[in-house]
């Protein structure tokens, strides 16, 4: 039968899709994503069953009207021998229908209650997402242990972590299919999900939420790793950017915070201070740069920070006007920010 | 199928009394006569064709997004003209075709279902279609202008609001919504009024065709769920123009009130769409099946039992959005709930086939592919609407995969069905055959390769509204296949769309009845005269045509130089009193000017909304003018002997 067929093809693919992209409801690296896929695989099998349930009695119908002379025939308008045998029929379909609306109500509402419980001592992560870029803060203890980063999430694995999503502009949505939903960013509103990483590896989370004009291009890096290798992350982050001892590298820190770049840009520890673009004191610690756009390479941060707007049309940063040696030195600088 | 049937149907025995009915009932000649029409006939072919344009448009738009996405990092067309035209695509399907054409339908085709002359408020009808027109051609003037929306066809705020939408954009599109909203309430209350009001004696309650039923729902759904999206837009726009803080949060506004406001209209918008379409498919599978429908009662039940339920669910649009757990697990029960009537409307269909004598001509193919691909698009809404696994894949191409399999699935496969079905009525010509059975294989392989790799984009992790991904991401194949399946698809349209235009001239002649159906629409001639029936019918069973054969009963009574409808009680249609209808007239017409003028001058400035709504209420008081009218003359007994038996 078509349906059956399709049913066939569709398992197939699935089985094939279980080790497909960084990004992927279907496979899971989460607690959080491991209980839903239990919803998932009951749902497939309760409601393929029922497709093809549907697709069979479809399938006996056509078949039965391949023997049956048709044409200039009186419509039939009386009860007929078979009215008894598809009123059973349809009394036991009711009956098969409710079943399994019951059973996979209950699954989707224990899980979701499952889903609702935190787990021991979460670490603690505020994100906060901007057209078209996502703001990071770990949360520690007292403003010395407070970790500002972009774009990316690092998470210990085993350790569940609770995530506060504010929004600064517009609705966005936090998604990681890797490790969990997704859950909305809306302004005006204090949303949380939990994540609880069961195994190690590079991620990837995308805006869900249409935001605008570069939705397309707001994703960020999820690294999951060891508690050990998580802690040397942390406390790497607190440092506060190392100087520059090169000359050209040290012309470049002059021109950055000479030009338009620190007056969005926050680099710790020097002049550049302000909060409206990403935090850029440990920049080329991260996997990619421009929310997930380019990899951070120094050829594309060249590329980035050339011409932001061939990019990433309409991203906000601008194109701040650049000699070439201004725009090497500059990049020498950023290539330092480790 | 039997030849054509020389014989004049039972409603029109007497030549020189159907003349001057027709004369009565004639739409005058030339332009005049085209802009005063209140024939319901003449408006719902209008509005039909008006509505297939609009899909055709909204299709190529999905064709030019499907090139986009064909391979990754393409740079075909730029983020903003992308973003405005998947919001034109959404905004074009569901409020300028989907809606419009499905009243479209029962504006044409309802009176002549239920044995009525003509519609309960005709000139509400002709209204109804100026208003849509103009709010149509409004937003794709704007369009052509660089000014058509961005923000999606949900509109949400803030990205919508002043901040984050300047210019007039979102204003047009909110506007548009208006003026759909206005059309589909005065078509709506013109439909329902028809149903109850309007029925051919006989024709009880339980003795109604479930296209009647079906329209008759989707009506007061209409009238119930379309004040709440007019609430949403309203205030969005008084936020945009007057500033306004309903959605501004640092102000105290509130954007889930947006969404809440949205979906309560959002999610019955669904049903309403695709009630029409389940009434059409009852009406085909009955008359090919060559049975009369199984479980008639049962269909019914499910028609208002989804009619009801679609108003408890709008939240599963909102799982993300943090609203408590125990309040999202009713919302979770109550969608899934909606399988249990649609699951028993689907046995009903197949076991009608399965006990009849089906004859598989093109409409009866749609209704096949609508179950195929329409139970597909049901069971993954019971996945949607579980919470753990919805906050996966919504707003991903699952959900996009989806809303086509039940939106495409569910109302264009049987729209398509029934518009072959009642094309021989309208124009008196035959569709060709096997242009029809071509057309139908077209478009459902392609719909289902284009559509069915989205179901595994969304779970590979491709969220919907994005107008390019990385190559990286490995969403390239699929992508590639689903637009190779769209141009198919495409393709298909364009054969049943062409076979509609030539059959429209060169078809062979239909005859009153071709199919050999049991409806009253099928007692008159192909196509009706202006009057639809010479005589009232009077039914004897769900299909008086089957039950009554040649020997139809018929009643007079009615004026034949005054246009006069017959109104019957609600539930048991007992002929109740005659009423004057009335005849073509410039007022809907110049209401709908008037309206069309106070809509687009309140996007542009606040105090035009005071100024023009004088002319509005000028044309409504010239509408509403009493006039010396035929209803005291048909007072006199002695001119229209009332309730003679034929």
């Amino acid at each position: 039968m078509n349906g059956a067929l399709r049913g066939l093809v569709l398992l197939a693919a699935l089985t094939l899709a279980a080790c497909h992209g960084p990004q992927n409801i279907l496979d899971p690296a989460g607690k959080q994503a491991q209980d839903i896929d239990v919803v998932w695989r009951t749902m497939l099998v309760v409601c393929g069953l029922m497709y093809l349930l549907v697709m069979a009695f479809l399938g006996s119908a056509l078949w039965r009207a391949r023997r049956k002379p048709s044409d200039d025939a009186l419509p039939i308008q009386s009860r007929t021998a078979a009215e008894g045998v598809l009123d059973r029929t349809l009394t036991g379909w009711i009956g098969l229908i409710v079943t399994g609306l019951i059973v996979l109500v209950s699954v989707s509402f224990l899980v979701d209650r499952s889903l609702a419980d935190v787990g021991p001592d979460p670490l603690r992560i505020k994100v906060t997402a901007n057209q078209w870029w996502w703001d990071v803060e770990y949360q520690g203890q007292g403003p010395s242990e407070r970790v500002l980063t972009a774009n990316e999430l690092r998470l210990p694995v085993g350790r569940p972590a609770v995530v506060e999503l504010h929004a600064n502009d517009v609705i966005h949505s936090f998604w990681v299919p890797n490790l969990s939903g997704k859950t909305d960013l809306i302004p005006g509103r204090v949303n949380f999900i939990t994540l609880t990483p069961t195994r190690t590896g590079a991620f990837r989370g995308q805006c869900a939420e249409f935001c605008g004009l570069e939705h397309a291009k707001m994703a960020f890096d999820v690294q999951v790793t060891s508690p050990q290798e998580f802690e040397a992350w942390r406390r790497s982050q607190l440092a506060r950017a190392a100087d520059p001892t090169g000359p050209l590298e040290i012309q470049g820190k002059q021109i950055f915070n000479g030009k338009a770049c620190a007056m969005c840009h926050r680099v710790q520890g020097t002049d550049a201070g302000a909060g409206i673009g990403p935090d850029l004191t440990h920049l080329k610690s991260r996997a990619t740069i421009a929310a997930g756009t380019l990899p951070n390479t120094r050829g594309d941060l060249q590329a980035w920070v050339a011409d932001p707007q061939g990019v990433k049309p309409g991203t906000t940063m601008p194109r701040v006007p650049l000699t070439a040696s201004e725009l090497n030195a500059v990049v020498a600088y950023l290539e330092t920010l480790r | 199928m039997s030849p054509v049937d020389a014989a004049p149907p039972a409603t029109a025995l007497d030549p020189e009394r159907e003349a001057r009915l027709a004369l009565t009932w004639a739409t005058p000649p030339g332009l005049w006569g085209w802009l005063t029409t209140v024939d319901p006939k003449e408006i719902g072919k209008r509005y039909v064709a008006t509505g297939l344009v609009f899909f055709v448009l909204g299709g190529l738009l999905a064709l030019l997004m499907r090139t986009q996405l064909a391979r990754p990092e393409s740079g075909l067309i730029s983020p903003d003209r992308y973003n405005q035209i998947f919001s034109m695509h959404g905004t074009t399907m569901m409020f300028l075709f989907a809606v419009p054409i499905m009243e479209a339908m029962a504006v044409y085709l309802v009176p002549l279902v239920v044995g009525a002359r003509t519609m309960a408020f005709p000139r509400l009808n002709a209204f109804s279609y100026w208003v849509y027109l103009a709010g149509g051609v409004m937003i794709y003037v704007a369009f052509l202008l660089n000014i058509a929306p961005e923000a999606g066809w949900t509109g949400y705020t803030p990205l919508s609001g002043p901040e984050y939408s300047p210019g007039k954009r979102t204003d047009i599109w909110a506007q548009m919504v208006t003026f759909t909203e206005v059309a589909a309430l005065a078509a709506a209350a013109s439909t329902a009024t028809t149903i109850l009001k309007l029925r051919a004696p006989g024709m009880t309650l339980a003795r109604m065709p479930l296209f009647a039923w079906a329209m008759l729902v989707t009506a007061f759904m209409i009238m119930l769920a379309m004040p709440a999206v007019m609430l949403a837009t309203s205030f969005l726009i008084s936020d945009r123009l007057v500033g306004t803080h309903f959605f501004n949060a640092p102000e105290g506004g509130d954007n889930l009130l947006y969404q809440h406001l949205f979906w309560f209209f959002g999610h019955p918008e669904v049903y309403i769409i695709f009630l029409p379409g389940l009434g059409m498919v009852s009406e085909i599978t009955q008359t090919f099946s060559r049975r009369t429908t199984f479980g008639y009662p049962l269909l019914v039940l499910a028609l208002l039992a989804i009619g009801f339920l679609a108003f408890g669910l709008w939240v599963h649009h909102m799982f993300t959005t943090g609203l408590p757990h125990m309040g999202n697990s009713f919302y979770t029960a109550a969608s899934m709930t909606i399988a249990l009537p649609s699951g028993i409307q689907i046995f009903c269909w197949i076991a009608t086939m399965w006990d009849g004598k089906p004859r598989f001509q093109t409409p009866l193919l749609f209704v096949v592919g609508f179950i195929i691909t329409f139970v597909l698009g049901g069971l993954s809404g019971v996945m949607l609407a579980s919470v753990p696994l919805d906050t996966q894949v919504h707003d991903t191409y699952f959900v996009v995969a989806h809303f086509h399999y039940v939106l495409i699935g569910g109302a264009v496969f049987p729209l398509l069905g029934g518009i072959f079905y009642w094309f021989p009525k309208v124009f008196g010509r035959m569709p060709n055959e096997t242009a029809g059975k071509w057309s139908f294989w077209l478009i459902f392989l392609g719909f289902h390769v284009a559509f069915f790799p989205m179901h595994l984009l969304g779970l590979w992790g491709m969220p919907r509204r994005v107008y390019t991904y990385p190559s990286e991401m490995g969403w390239a194949d699929m992508n590639l296949l689903s637009t190779a399946g769209s141009l198919v698809l495409a393709t298909g349209v364009g054969v049943y769309l062409l076979n509609l235009a030539i059959s429209w001239r060169r078809g062979r002649p239909a005859g009153p009845n071709p199919w050999q159906a049991g409806g009253l629409e099928w007692a008159t001639s192909s196509p009706p005269p202006p009057h639809n029936f010479g005589y009232t019918p009077f039914v004897e069973g769900r299909q008086p045509l089957w039950t009554s054969g040649p020997h139809l009963p018929l009643m007079d009574g009615l004026s034949l130089d005054h246009r006069e409808v017959l109104l019957t009680t609600v539930s048991d249609a007992a002929p109740d009193v005659r009423e004057g209808s009335p005849g073509p007239t410039l007022w809907p017409l110049l209401t709908g000017l008037a309206t069309t003028a106070l809509f687009v001058g309140s996007i542009f400035n606040e105090w035009l909304i005071v100024w023009l709504s004088i002319p509005v209420t000028l044309c409504v008081v010239g509408w509403f003018w009493p006039k010396p009218s035929h209803t005291s003359k048909v007072g006199a007994p002695e001119r229209t002997p009332p309730g003679a038996l034929a």
